[in-house]
């Protein structure tokens, strides 16, 4: 039996890898299906990965190798080339490959690190013909950047998320004419400083409010036709424009990779798609943890590295007491724990963890209040950090954290988008407070600052211009700020 | 010196394939004409993939007659061929006294046409068998004989088979004119000229047009659009039955089933059309999905992996047109559902009109009957490891969704009827099939394709001649 099997060798998987190693593990196997480690990275040939963790810009590729150089030094050992077909809730995993056959690994703990894939033209039913040409953002990026082929001349995108902005730029840079990005929704799905670097800086025209209503063309695509949409997304007659093409790539959402969670028997949410975890990413079967694009899809992979140490400390913490016959257990079923699930409240989409485990026994002795700052609390209980996505655009607004529904803590911020992922840190006082009051949910939700609503939806939006650069600037976010909680608030990272 | 064949089979979808692979049981030179790179690219890779029952069609039609028949031999040849079928019955549904009136006509109906095991069922049976079906059902038409098969398999491996047996196939010859030679039949097509005593026109929804090339106008064909949605597995045991509606005048209902791959599909409408606009509208999908939550209300269509839709060469002949319209040359024209079912006992029937038309059958008694083919994920441990010793290709699993292996894509590439096109290697292998729809695996399918091929990744094309998929390479050429 392995202490720790890591499924995947992406930047989730590795940097879980990395940190289970730090953390005393010594026995770890990655297994990772493509022919090298890395994962979609490798084929992120742009820039700007790396300016939270490394404090640096770097390229995908170069992002992957920091973390495949740190783990040369170690004694992880990497299968490459190798599929997990199967994975029991009792950490069997069926494994298969050229080089070794059909084999049956078994695990203390396992991380799940399989990321994501695209959403597919069936997924959001494009009608017209089937033509060849249509390509999902990223299949269209390996070939590209990995194979070295252009997919077309002349190309709409539809969906303006983060693969899809990209692809805009690159295909543009390679010699392609984008013609347009056309999103659906009244705002863009991807990051503000993508739209602003990969469309505007190139003069290619984002239609919000707009989709493709039919694509023509056969046995190539020859053209689509886009129309406006109205507020329930359906098409707005009379609108409808024609613009001719030989290239279609959707960038219309990515989901997380469960198949062989669901096989195992791991709860799922139906919001993320990804499994519900508790704060230490551990899922609903105990000893398999789960990190990055598998939990829920991030804007950056920083932030899926940030998590995934986490998976890793969290996977070694388990492995470590797993190995002492008189340790504690960590089991959620544990009568000693109590959960506290984090309810989404109106204006977010979800949140992740899901769940937090307390320890019952930090009862004793808590008459605390939590306007005090400077109580004491006990090691044992941690700040939470929270990430999670708003459902629709904001201003100014607050995200607040309610017990019961009274408004505890609140974090200001200047604009909300669905496109960015948000953070907050529940300071451990308020855990505390949820336990003492003897609640075991907390909300989060957000509320528009301006209308005092949870909507800021921009009829305005919908004209055919790209997003003024003035309007948002890029990179620009405030940092948490709390009014009622102040001793724990986190900044951004 | 030019070659005669006996028999020229113009058209390779479901019914052209069946006959040739009846006719490979004999002494004969038979040739496949085909129009498309590929075999069953029509209605063949496009409908419900249903093997009927044989209720449906009118007591003494040839059409009840080969349905029931075709019924029986599917699950023979599919077995013999290895083709993924499946006898799991099917349900229609009645929702009111109207309904329930027509399943009384099809019970008799199936009755007459010796559908064996059909049983009417109550509200409550139903339910119990189906329980995410309407709770508005009132009863139902139960008949155990239904199945559901890899359709463009059941194609592929008949025509496999065929070609195994000596048959020519000839792909994309398109047929532009048909004339007479002496006392044989000239047949001018894109790649040549092709001489045969006999003709067989299964040309599908161009069976109209190949017939008026030798004959009279008899008939014509009236193509049907038919829409569908494919869902994920995750949908795929939402019922284990075929579910139909009842037939009215103004529709003949959408079905819900699962498929031979664990999907669900639903569908068709129904819309008259043009010969080859498969096309999917909004419209018909809308329609699409609000009639089959008539039946099946808890279908999750987020859950849609594909829409697809076919052609149904109808015609406005009520039964299919079988029969000798000119000397030597055999119509199997206008064969809307249930050919699917049909087509082996079309074939059957046809070989012994071509008997009483002068030719002459004489067994062949080397003729091969079997084919077997490595589907790695339904394999034992055991039969995958010594699969992987004896060739690691098969250790390497190229579409993640499906677990379809390189080795199974390199067999493709090298079948009797090799695929020349990532689709081609879809509908011999399942890869791409799944909820990735290929973003994963088609440009590692393509990298195979252009290895073992020997040719550029240009070159590779998706599905018909002229889907190319990439334009030149980055740093070659500019756009």
């Amino acid at each position: 039996m392995h202490d720790l099997i890591v499924i995947g060798g992406g930047p989730a998987g590795l940097a879980a890898a990395l940190s289970a190693w730090e953390n005393g593990i010594r026995d770890i196997v990655i297994v990772e299906r493509d022919k090298e480690l890395g994962g979609i990275l490798n084929q992120c040939i742009h820039n700007g990965f790396g300016l939270h963790y490394f404090k640096e810009e770097l390229t995908g590729p170069e992002y992957a190798s920091r973390f495949i150089d740190m783990l040369n030094d170690t004694s992880v050992k990497v299968k490459l080339d190798t599929m997990v077909l199967e994975l029991t809730p009792d950490k069997e995993l069926h494994i298969v490959s050229s080089a070794s056959g059909y084999e049956i690994l078994k695990a203390k703990a396992v991380i799940l690190a399989m990321g994501c894939r695209e959403r597919t033209r069936g997924a959001i039913g494009i009608p017209g013909t089937r033509p060849s040409g249509i390509f999902t953002a990223g299949a269209a990026q390996r070939y590209v950047n990995m194979e070295g082929y252009l997919v077309g001349k002349k190309v709409v995108i539809l969906g303006s998320g983060d693969i899809g902005l990209i692809m805009a730029r690159r295909l543009t840079l390679e010699g392609a004419e984008v013609l347009a990005c056309v999103e659906i929704m009244p705002y863009p799905g991807g990051l503000t400083r993508n739209i602003v670097q990969c469309l505007q800086d190139f003069n290619i025209p984002l239609y919000l409010s707009h989709t493709i209503t039919k694509i023509h063309g056969s046995p190539r695509v020859e053209g689509v036709t886009i129309a406006k949409v109205d507020g329930q997304r359906k098409p707005v007659p009379g609108t409808e424009q024609y613009l001719e093409c030989d290239t279609v790539l959707l960038s219309v959402g990515l989901i997380p990779e469960n198949e062989l969670s669901r096989k195992a028997g791991i709860e799922i949410d139906r919001r993320t798609g990804g499994p519900v975890v508790y704060e230490n990413l551990e899922t609903s079967v105990e000893g398999i943890f789960a990190c990055g694009n598998v939990v829920h899809v991030h804007d950056l992979v920083d932030y899926v590295t940030n998590e995934s140490l986490k998976a890793g400390k969290s996977a070694a913490e388990y492995i470590l007491n797993f190995n002492d016959p008189t340790g504690n257990s960590v089991s959620p079923e544990h009568s000693d724990i109590s959960d506290i699930r984090l309810v989404n409240g109106v204006g977010v989409s979800y949140t992740v963890p899901q769940l937090i485990r307390i320890p019952k026994n930090l009862m004793v002795n808590s008459s605390l209040s939590i306007s005090d700052p400077d109580i004491e609390l006990s090691d044992q209980l941690q700040d939470v950090e929270v990430f999670f996505r708003v459902n629709r655009k904001f201003g100014r607004s607050r995200i607040g954290v309610s017990l019961a529904g009274n408004e505890l803590a609140r974090f200001r911020r200047e604009r909300l988008a669905p496109g960015e992922m948000e953070k907050i840190r529940l300071p451990k006082s308020l855990l505390m407070k949820c336990l003492q009051l003897g609640l075991s949910e907390i909300e989060i939700y957000a509320v528009d600052e301006m209308t005092g609503q949870a909507s800021a939806d921009n009829a305005n939006e919908t004209k055919i211009t790209a997003v003024s650069p003035r309007t948002v600037p890029a990179g620009s976010k405030s940092s948490d700020k709390i009014a009622k909680v102040s001793s724990a608030a986190g900044g951004s990272i | 010196m030019k070659k005669t064949y006996d028999v020229a089979i113009i058209g390779c979808g479901i019914v052209g394939a069946a006959m040739a692979y009846e006719l490979s049981k004999y002494e004969l030179d038979v040739v496949v004409v085909e129009k498309e790179n590929d075999v069953c690219c029509g209605a063949t890779k496009a409908n419900s993939a249903i093997i009927h029952a044989g209720f449906d069609p009118l007591p003494g039609t040839l059409m009840a007659k080969l349905n029931v028949m075709g019924s029986r031999m599917a699950k023979e040849i599919s077995q013999a061929l290895d083709v993924p079928y499946k006898q799991i019955g099917s349900l229609v549904l009645a929702f009111d006294e109207d309904d329930l009136k027509t399943l009384d006509v099809l019970y008799e109906r199936g009755l007459l046409n010796s559908v064996p095991g059909l049983r009417l069922l109550d509200r409550d049976e139903v339910l119990q068998m189906e329980p995410e079906i309407s709770p508005n059902v009132a009863g139902a038409l139960y008949a155990p004989t239904a199945g559901i098969i890899n359709p463009w398999e059941y194609g592929i491996a008949l025509a496999e088979t065929a070609v195994r047996n000596g048959v020519e196939l000839r792909l994309s010859s398109e047929v532009l004119s048909i004339g007479q030679d002496d006392e044989n039949w000239r047949i001018t097509t894109k790649s040549g000229d092709v001489h045969a005593r006999y003709i067989v026109n299964a040309a599908g929804v161009n069976s109209d047009i190949i017939h008026n090339m030798t004959a009279e106008p008899s008939f014509s064909i009236r193509p049907s659009k038919g829409e569908y949605f494919l869902l994920d597995k995750s949908e795929g045991s939402r019922v284990k039955h075929v579910i139909f509606q009842c037939p009215s005048k103004t529709t003949k209902g959408v079905l819900v089933s699962p498929t031979v791959h664990g999907n669900l599909i639903v569908g068709p409408n129904a819309v008259p059309s043009e010969r080859y606009d498969v096309s999917n509208t909004s419209d018909g999908l809308d329609y699409v999905r609000s009639a089959a939550m008539r039946s099946v209300p808890s279908i999750s269509f987020r859950d849609n992996i594909r829409n697809f839709a076919g052609i149904r060469a109808n015609s406005d002949n009520d039964d299919f047109i079988i029969g000798i319209s000119a000397p030597r040359f055999l119509d199997l024209a206008g064969i809307k559902s249930p050919g699917l079912t049909a087509a082996p006992a079309i074939a059957v029937y046809a070989a012994e009109l071509l008997q009483n038309e002068g030719l002459a059958l004489s067994r062949k008694s080397d003729w091969i009957g079997t084919r077997k083919k490595v589907r790695f994920s339904e394999l034992s441990v055991e039969e995958k490891n010594r699969l992987i010793s004896e060739n690691p290709a098969y250790g390497r699993v190229i579409c993640r969704c499906e677990t379809v292996t390189e080795g199974e894509i390199i067999d493709a590439l090298h079948s009797p009827i090799p695929a020349r096109s990532i689709d081609g290697v879809k509908r011999r292998t399942g890869s791409g099939m799944g909820r990735c729809q290929g973003g994963f695996c088609g440009p590692r399918i393509l990298e195979i394709m252009s290895r073992e091929l020997g040719i550029d990744p240009s070159e590779i094309i998706q599905d018909r001649e002229g889907s190319y998929i990439l334009t030149g390479q980055t740093k070659k050429e500019r756009c």
